[in-house]
């Protein structure tokens, strides 16, 4: 990509030195946390967040982390938006520098007219004339109150929450309410952090007059909201659409998945009169066993799902081509991040979109749901099951590292209230109903290439057929015969069609005289509604559509022919998705153009709209 | 679907349904013998695998087990095509290369009430698929795993699979120099609790062994010497038939005992040992010349080190452990299996959901 990131300065401060006579900067600016991972201060961060989207002013944290347990640079990001962009901003006005290692590096990097608190036991120049600075003493507050050893370092993290709450004006109720969250109501954690929070309040109310323009009032603007991470939304959705089986191998960023699954399904799927969980779930010695267990169970009739990311895909591909040459429902939850190969795994892609897609050896294509927000994450992993086991295939949940790990606002997840579809499977009284002969596994009755099927334990002697890998015909017998071959592919080929119908349809944002269109997908949706509120202030209008699942629906047909020129956004190297739509629109090709980027961070609106506008001015 | 009784094990099997069972010789669920074959083999004349399918059925019909209540699993390769060849009432699926074993997993703890039968090979389970079977053992799925171990690849035209001995020679492999995988070793190293090794030209010990692996409540491996008479039945080879028939030391015999049916004691009083399986069955247990205890894991061990050291083709129940938890107790499953739960007990109250939401705001 020829457009580089480009460093936004804080629109709203002045860059002159700090001090009296700035206008106040009051719920939009960007806080960053630099410390080192393993520290504890993930739960410093993440009270920040809660407490600030308790305070009701829209948030967004993203956690910049290595793929390391302990002692590597680490950095948190919050953004404050009162007007309800919570993309990523590539600018941070307040840093707060925990780790030595880094803080030179963060000391460089803030921007004029931002603020620096940092450590005081970290000596480093403190020389700038243009930034705020405020020193903390961590360790010593922390020490004085922590009694254990071994929790004062962790607790030192909570030193920079209470400053900033002094300095910025976060209510320390907020706080400790966030701290209830976090520690699930445990009184002892809460109280031993609350109390290091209030220390360092105090301490920064005598010690540090406020030199900077950066405040928090609170909003009403997340009444009613809830905030969580996506891998959690995924767990729940699938409990909610009746998961049964769920097999899995530890890969980041999909582990929280099955850790979500082991944390709600004891609670919500215990049988009320057996007391017998209705599901399992099994830790596998690897990705190929975890669908090869989830095809297994499939097979035999239950809801399966797994989770994993680029590289146990990877392992699936085998798998998957089965359960699609065999119409076996499976669910896959791919967690993308950052390939190939090992590449960064603790950093956002959106690059398996064609490798999920196509996966396998021979022609093979499978559905795959496009999430956008924690919001479908848990849609779509209710929905998922129904998908795949009314589609009979093994179906991809693409979501990503940003969208799994991170902590999102959303509305709160609805109650799903379509009744639960477990597709085309024949009864042992169905069979009979049916007599000798009308039972074919393989058989398109319908013509919508889904055939019926029954489940092993059928009590029926004409139930039972073969399942196969190799060349069937309509009886799953074993066939090689040319016109057995194409007749099952031709079943497989309708059976897309009905997927392209019967998936999720994109969302739509036309736009009135706009001949820009923009598609993107998954996680980069709040960046892209971003920079199209950029583009409009620039008097550049564009339409939106996010698509939501592949095969692509034949609306995106429609949307590339309103526009002059489509640009598909996201996060891979490759263009993936514009390769695919423009497999759909062949005759408009040329005017469906790539805009992407992937350098292992989320997107930000600056860099889409920038974007947009070089290569509009390229093309004009 | 979800409304189907759960048919509980053999031992308790409905009796015979059918009315007309006079003129026919029928089992304890009245059905013939006919009603558990399978399609047409396409494997070579005389090949070992087809004798195994044929006391396959011959064990299921004897011992009532309900065709519909069983599935047949395997992988890919000569063995693995098999599952065609028997019982066509029960599902069947043939999986990936080395992948049996997940798959039968998955399929065998959604619906723990079936009976498991999985066909592999020396290649499909010694070689690619050797990962995947231990942790089947591990985890102890209550199925039976026959090895159709012949040591060569058939399908491929005869290279040298894992299990074929030092000095073997096959027609264009030329000589193995490299040392075996004993299965029977890895089976028990892996905890499994059923291990035997049998003979594909002894049908009447295998029968034997299948109708005990059938009743155990775990993973039952059957290590299965089954000549591959185009490859690798030459008389110097250690998996020809000729080789088999004058080498086989039975290290026991044993009688398996329907639990409806009184024990009627055979051996010498002294000589035999009494295991009783999961289903309520037993198999009395008389050891040959040989004085082994097949309930002593180290014993198990040293006899088939000392085996592989002089060559020695043992065969019987090397192996047994009946206390080992299954994969499906450990998974806490009640006696309904997991895809008879009904939708209504799938998706949990609308209440639930507003008490974790909120619990999120």
């Amino acid at each position: 990509m020829s457009v580089a990131e480009v460093r936004e300065t804080p629109a709203t401060a002045s860059a002159s030195a700090p001090g009296a006579g700035r206008a106040p900067v009051v719920n939009d600016f960007s806080i960053s946390v630099a410390t080192k991972n393993g520290s504890g201060s993930q739960t410093a961060n993440t009270t920040l967040l809660r407490a600030l989207f308790k305070t009701g002013i829209p948030v967004s944290g993203k956690n910049v982390f290595p793929s390391n347990i302990q002692g590597m640079p680490t950095w948190y990001t919050i953004r404050l938006s009162k007007d309800n962009f919570t993309a990523r901003r590539p600018v941070a006005e307040i840093v707060v520098a925990m780790n030595p290692v880094t803080a030179l590096e963060d000391h460089q990097t803030t921007p004029p007219g931002g603020v620096f608190m940092v450590a005081d036991d970290i000596k480093i120049p403190l020389n700038r004339t243009d930034i705020s600075y405020y020193l903390i003493p961590a360790r010593k507050l922390s020490s004085e109150n922590e009694t254990d050893p071994k929790l004062r370092s962790y607790v030192a993290n909570m030193v920079y929450v209470g400053a900033l709450a002094q300095i910025l004006g976060i209510s320390l109720d907020d706080i400790e309410a966030a701290l209830m969250y976090h520690f699930r109501g445990r009184r002892k954690p809460v109280d031993s952090n609350m109390n290091v929070v209030r220390l360092a309040a105090e301490w920064a109310k005598a010690h540090l007059p406020k030199t900077d323009p950066y405040t928090v009032s609170p909003m009403h603007k997340t009444d009613g909201m809830i905030m969580v991470d996506g891998n959690t939304a995924a767990a729940l959705g699938a409990i909610y659409g009746g998961v049964q089986f769920a097999a899995w191998y530890p890969i980041t960023p999909a582990t929280s998945v099955a850790d979500g699954l082991n944390e709600y399904l004891p609670r919500l799927r215990i049988d009320p009169e057996t007391k017998k969980p209705t599901y399992a779930i099994i830790q596998a010695e690897d990705e190929l066993a975890a669908l090869g267990m989830v095809i297994g169970a499939g097979w035999a009739g239950a809801r399966a799902m797994t989770s994993t990311s680029g590289p146990g895909i990877s392992l699936m591909a085998e798998f998957t081509g089965f359960g699609y040459f065999g119409d076996i429902p499976a669910v896959i939850w791919d967690v993308q991040r950052m390939g190939p190969s090992t590449g960064m795994p603790t950093k956002v892609s959106q690059g398996d979109v064609i490798k999920a897609h196509y996966l396998g050896h021979g022609d093979s294509k499978h559905p795959c749901l496009l999430p956008g927000s924690v919001y479908e994450c848990f849609e779509f992993g209710w929905r998922a099951f129904d998908l795949a086991e009314r589609l009979q295939t093994p179906l991809f949940v693409l979501s990503d590292l940003d969208l799994g790990m991170n902590q999102w606002m959303t509305r709160p997840f609805d109650y799903p209230e379509e009744p639960v579809d477990r597709g085309k499977v024949l009864s042992a009284e169905d069979l009979n109903k049916l007599g000798f002969g009308g039972f074919k596994r393989y058989k398109d009755v319908d013509g919508d290439g889904i055939a019926w099927r029954t489940l092993p334990g059928t009590e029926h002697p004409l139930a039972a057929y073969f399942t196969r890998g190799t060349g069937h015909n309509d009886d799953a017998r074993l066939s090689e015969r040319p016109e057995d071959w194409e007749n099952n592919i031709a079943r497989l080929m309708r059976k897309q069609e009905t997927a392209r119908k019967i998936m999720p349809q994109p969302v739509v944002d036309q736009v009135e005289g706009a001949e820009i269109g923009i598609i993107g997908y998954g996680s980069t949706d709040t960046a892209i509604a971003e920079a199209r509120a950029m583009l409009e202030t620039q008097d550049v209008k564009t339409s939106y559509m996010r698509v939501r699942a592949l095969p692509l629906s034949a609306a995106v047909k429609d949307f590339v022919a309103a526009h002059r020129r489509t640009y598909v956004v996201e996060l891979n190297s490759d263009a993936q998705m514009c390769q695919l739509v423009r497999l759909e629109v062949l005759d408009r090709a040329a005017d469906v153009k790539p805009c992407n980027h992937n350098d292992g961070r989320p997107l930000t609106a600056n860099w889409i709209s920038t974007a947009i506008l070089e290569k509009e001015a390229n093309n004009a | 679907m979800t409304t189907a009784p759960v048919v509980k094990p053999v031992a308790a099997a409905e009796p015979a349904t059918r009315a007309n069972t006079a003129a026919k010789r029928v089992n304890i669920i009245g059905l013939e013998r006919a009603d558990y074959k399978g399609a047409d083999s396409t494997l070579c004349a005389g090949c070992g695998h087809d004798s195994i399918a044929s006391q396959i059925i011959t064990a299921c019909y004897e011992m009532g087990v309900p065709p519909e209540r069983l599935i047949k699993l395997s992988g890919i390769g000569c063995s693995s095509k098999s599952p065609a060849y028997f019982m066509s009432r029960s599902f069947g699926i043939n999986t990936l290369h080395g992948r049996m074993a997940p798959v039968a997993t998955g399929a065998l703890t959604a619906n723990h009430t079936l009976y498991g039968i999985g066909v592999s090979g020396d290649g499909d389970t010694g070689s690619i698929g050797l990962g995947n079977f231990k942790h089947m053992l591990r985890r102890n799925v209550r199925m039976v795993y026959i090895i159709e171990n012949n040591g060569v690849y058939g399908l491929t035209k005869g290279q040298f699979s894992a299990t074929a001995d030092v000095g073997q020679e096959l027609k264009h492999a030329g000589r193995n120099e490299l040392p075996p995988i004993d299965l029977c070793m890895e089976a028990i190293a892996a905890e499994c609790g059923f291990v035997a090794r049998g003979f594909a030209g002894d049908p009447r010990q295998v029968v034997m062994l299948l109708k005990a692996a059938l009743a155990h409540g775990g993973t039952a491996v059957l290590d299965i010497i089954s000549p591959c008479v185009t490859f690798n039945n030459r008389d110097d080879s250690t998996k020809s038939y000729s080789w088999g028939k004058a080498n086989d030391e039975r290290i026991n015999d044993f009688t398996f005992v329907p639990p409806q049916e009184e024990i009627r004691m055979e051996f010498e009083p002294g000589e035999e040992k009494e295991v009783e399986l999961h289903d309520g069955s037993r198999i009395v247990l008389k050891n040959l010349d040989k004085s082994h205890d097949p309930t002593d894991r180290n014993a198990a061990m040293s006899l088939l080190q000392n085996a592989r050291e002089k060559q020695l083709f043992i065969t019987g129940l090397i192996y047994i452990d009946t206390k080992r938890a299954n994969l499906a107790q450990h998974e806490n499953l009640g006696d309904v299996p997991l895809v008879r739960t009904p939708n209504e007990k799938l998706r949990p109250s609308r209440e639930s959901l507003l008490k974790i939401t909120a619990a999120m705001s």
